[in-house]
């Protein structure tokens, strides 16, 4: 503004001078540090709900999430296969849609003796199919491959497939489901609570050896088939 | 017509006197470049951002119809190629464009690598661009969840399943990335939120950053071998040669960039229309299990990856090597800021890029076809070849059967048919004895399952005896150089045993 007549509440150029020295107007730069502090209060207190908001669904502490689902009748799961159920999963909202409708492989071991499988590879969680012929389950993704229990049989994964807990109601199978089944939240079954889980060697691959290899040996030594 | 364009030219200066835009852009356009980098190898950043500009204009466009919710979104991506006018071209251009923003990225990643361009005072210019890079892929993986199909269902999964490696917070940390106990409407939604609103967001803010250095620095200059890098003299170097020998940008040096971005488009569209748009694959339903979930063509080198590393070591690699993998590319230009920019003076460089660009070449190459998954319906596609069944006994003929019947065609090849992830068994009774196959069948090992509880002793017998006749081309089949010992006495001298030759 280069105005040549000054306006009558103008300040005098000695007080503007004043004015620019900044330590001797430390009421206003007081005050611009205050507000400085006002609002980072205010900024941190307003913190808090967001990082709540955000950080909620990991909040929430894995027993919340649990629940118990019917798979249906025991009599549907013959005894000896594995078959696959659904189950609309609890814990679903109705923007789920049909990701809110689960699988999982049931393997009726005998009477009320099961097991309950969880859909996903322990790998990295793809979908694993059952192959009643050769007794396994085999991963699309990486090769994994499970025995008829559960347990490892080859490829990438670093342990068997996740089971769930079960128990038998009014003859209807129930199952525990809760988290998306993956190495930190292994499903629901803890180790020694299902009736199968005590004796795996019922069903281990080399307890049979034996018994499968047997007449091998009687007729390996002398025949070649042409 | 004049006083027309003196219409124009009053409203021009009324805006910028008001704005004062004009001026400044006038002149970062006409800054001064050295001759030289006016060069068709220094077309792709700008290329990046035109395709950028491309995918914010054609998302908003889709966004007009696409429903970011689990039960809806797969619809709408089928309602938007099938019932909206030209919406299969904007899914198309879209898709395309984002295959051709991550190339175009890496391209120019390669460049200003191998031009030295990240040396001094360029370096926070390419750490930003690291950053770059990195959302442009997070786009690309975010992008392909919203097209919310088996892929991406599954693809989550997968997602979900790496971060629950981490140790200690790994469930909490599935929980936070799902938005709940599982897969489903939350999960959606926020990654809507991050395709749509954070990374865009920060990706712009990151570019106008990226282009302000560039600007304000001045581009690279075309590399001369012995032409070193200095601290001290670099900039009045590049000052001086730039004022005295430069160009200005606009309009001697962008031409190119024009050029390049129309022709970028123009490559874009005819993907689109050649191609058309990508999936949406079977839709989003856990329960349809029979579905071999495959990531976007970018992504397919971790895929690969995560098949070969040993379980021993996959979760410490997992997220150890990211680190340092972004770390050493975050310290490259504060380590090496000075010195050589010609790449004949950085054979390190050169051979470093070469062999990166080779491997991830060669995981794309194996996760267009993935040898290490099994072929889940091959026991019950692919015949054994009929030459295979010639002359055979009926036990054998049996054994094919088994052998068809109980999977083994699932991971082992035969007539080059099958899966990949076992060894072919064309041959195998070259390499292994009668009692050799009895044993890895019914034990495993290696990275067969054991076949002992799925196979009767009779079973066994005949798919071994089967196995057998597999001798390729009449090789001499193998034979335990033992067997023939087994049954003469140390009291006798050996004699000819015999089954030491060639099997009846």
């Amino acid at each position: 503004m280069t105005t040549t007549a000054s306006p009558p509440d103008a300040p005098r150029p000695e007080e503007q001078a004043q004015h620019l020295k900044p330590e001797e107007v430390s009421r206003r730069r007081f005050l611009f540090k205050l507000s400085i502090a006002v609002n980072s209060i205010v900024g941190a207190v307003f913190a808090v709900p967001i990082l709540g908001y955000l950080l909620g669904p990991a909040m929430k502490k894995q027993r919340e999430t649990e629940f118990w689902v019917g798979l249906g009748p025991v009599d549907q799961f013959p005894e000896g296969e594995t078959r696959l159920a659904t189950f609309r999963d609890p814990s679903t909202t109705p923007s789920d849609g049909q990701t809110g409708d689960l699988p999982c492989w049931v393997r009726r071991i005998s009477g009320n003796q099961f097991q309950v499988f969880a859909i996903n590879c322990a790998h990295l969680g793809c979908p694993v199919r059952w192959f009643a012929q050769s007794k396994l389950f085999m991963c699309p993704c990486h090769g994994g491959a499970y025995y008829q229990d559960g347990s490892r049989a080859s490829g990438p994964p670093e342990r068997g497939l996740f089971e769930y807990a079960y128990r038998i109601e009014a003859n209807n199978l129930i199952i525990s489901v809760g988290d998306l089944p993956t190495i930190a939240r292994p499903g629901t079954k803890q180790a020694g609570t299902c009736p199968g889980a005590t004796k795996p060697a019922a069903n281990a691959p080399l307890v049979q050896l034996g018994q499968v290899g047997d007449p091998v040996d009687k007729g390996g030594a002398n025949q070649w088939p042409a | 017509m004049a006083s027309l364009k003196q219409g124009v030219i009053g409203i021009y200066n009324w805006l910028e006197h008001r704005l004062g835009l004009g001026e400044a852009a006038v002149e970062a356009g006409s800054h001064h470049v050295p001759v030289k980098s006016a060069s068709w190898w220094y077309v792709f950043g700008s290329a990046a951002t035109i395709l950028l500009g491309l995918q914010v204009v054609t998302g908003i466009l889709l966004a007009l119809v696409y429903s970011p919710s689990a039960a809806e979104a797969w619809k709408t991506l089928h309602f938007l190629n099938n019932d909206i006018a030209l919406g299969w071209f904007l899914r198309s251009i879209h898709g395309w464009g984002s295959d051709f923003m991550v190339a175009v990225v890496l391209i120019h990643l390669c460049q200003v690598f191998l031009f030295g361009a990240y040396k001094f005072p360029r370096e926070l210019t390419w750490i930003i661009g690291v950053f770059l890079l990195l959302m442009t892929l997070g786009m690309a993986f975010t992008g392909q969840v919203l097209r919310f199909d088996q892929d991406a269902y599954w693809g989550l999964g997968i997602g979900a399943s790496i971060l629950s490696r981490i140790p200690l917070i790994g469930g909490p940390a599935v929980n936070l990335m799902l938005g709940g106990p599982i897969l489903g409407g939350a999960t959606l939604s926020r990654f809507f939120a991050l395709h749509v609103f954070v990374i865009p967001g920060i990706l712009l803010g990151c570019v106008g950053l990226h282009v302000w250095m560039v600007l304000r620095l001045g581009i690279n200059e075309w590399p001369m071998p012995g032409r070193i890098v200095r601290k001290a003299t670099y900039e009045r170097e590049y000052h001086e040669s730039t004022s005295k020998a430069g160009i200005p940008f606009v309009p001697d040096g962008a031409w190119k960039d024009g050029f390049f971005a129309a022709v970028i488009i123009l490559a874009v569209v005819a993907c689109a229309l050649y191609f058309g748009p990508f999936g949406p694959t079977g839709q989003p339903d856990p329960r349809i299990i029979e579905t071999a979930p495959k990531p976007d063509f970018f992504f397919l080198w971790i895929y690969a990856v995560l098949a070969y590393l040993p379980p021993s070591i996959e979760t410490p690699f997992m997220f150890i090597v990211p680190v340092l993998v972004i770390g050493a590319m975050l310290l490259l230009p504060l380590v090496f800021g000075e010195g050589e920019k010609h790449w004949s003076r950085r054979p390190v460089a050169v051979l470093m890029l070469t062999v990166i660009a080779v491997s991830l070449g060669i995981f794309t190459r194996l996760g267009t076809y993935t040898p290490w998954s099994p072929i889940m319906n091959a026991w019950t596609s692919d015949a054994i070849p009929v030459r295979y069944l010639h002359e055979l006994t009926p036990l054998e003929r049996q054994g094919a059967l088994v052998f068809q019947n109980k999977q083994c065609r699932n991971c082992h090849a035969l007539g080059d048919e099958g899966g990949l992830r076992g060894p072919a068994l064309d041959n195998v009774a070259v390499h292994m004895t009668y009692d050799q196959m009895v044993r890895q069948v019914v034990q495993g090992g290696g990275n067969m399952p054991a076949y002992g509880n799925a196979l009767s002793a009779n079973e066994t017998t005949a798919l071994v005896g089967f196995l057998s006749t597999l001798n390729g081309s009449d090789q001499h089949p193998a034979v335990d150089a033992s067997r023939s010992l087994t049954g003469t006495s140390e009291l006798k001298p050996p004699t000819a045993s015999p089954q030491s030759g060639q099997p009846q």
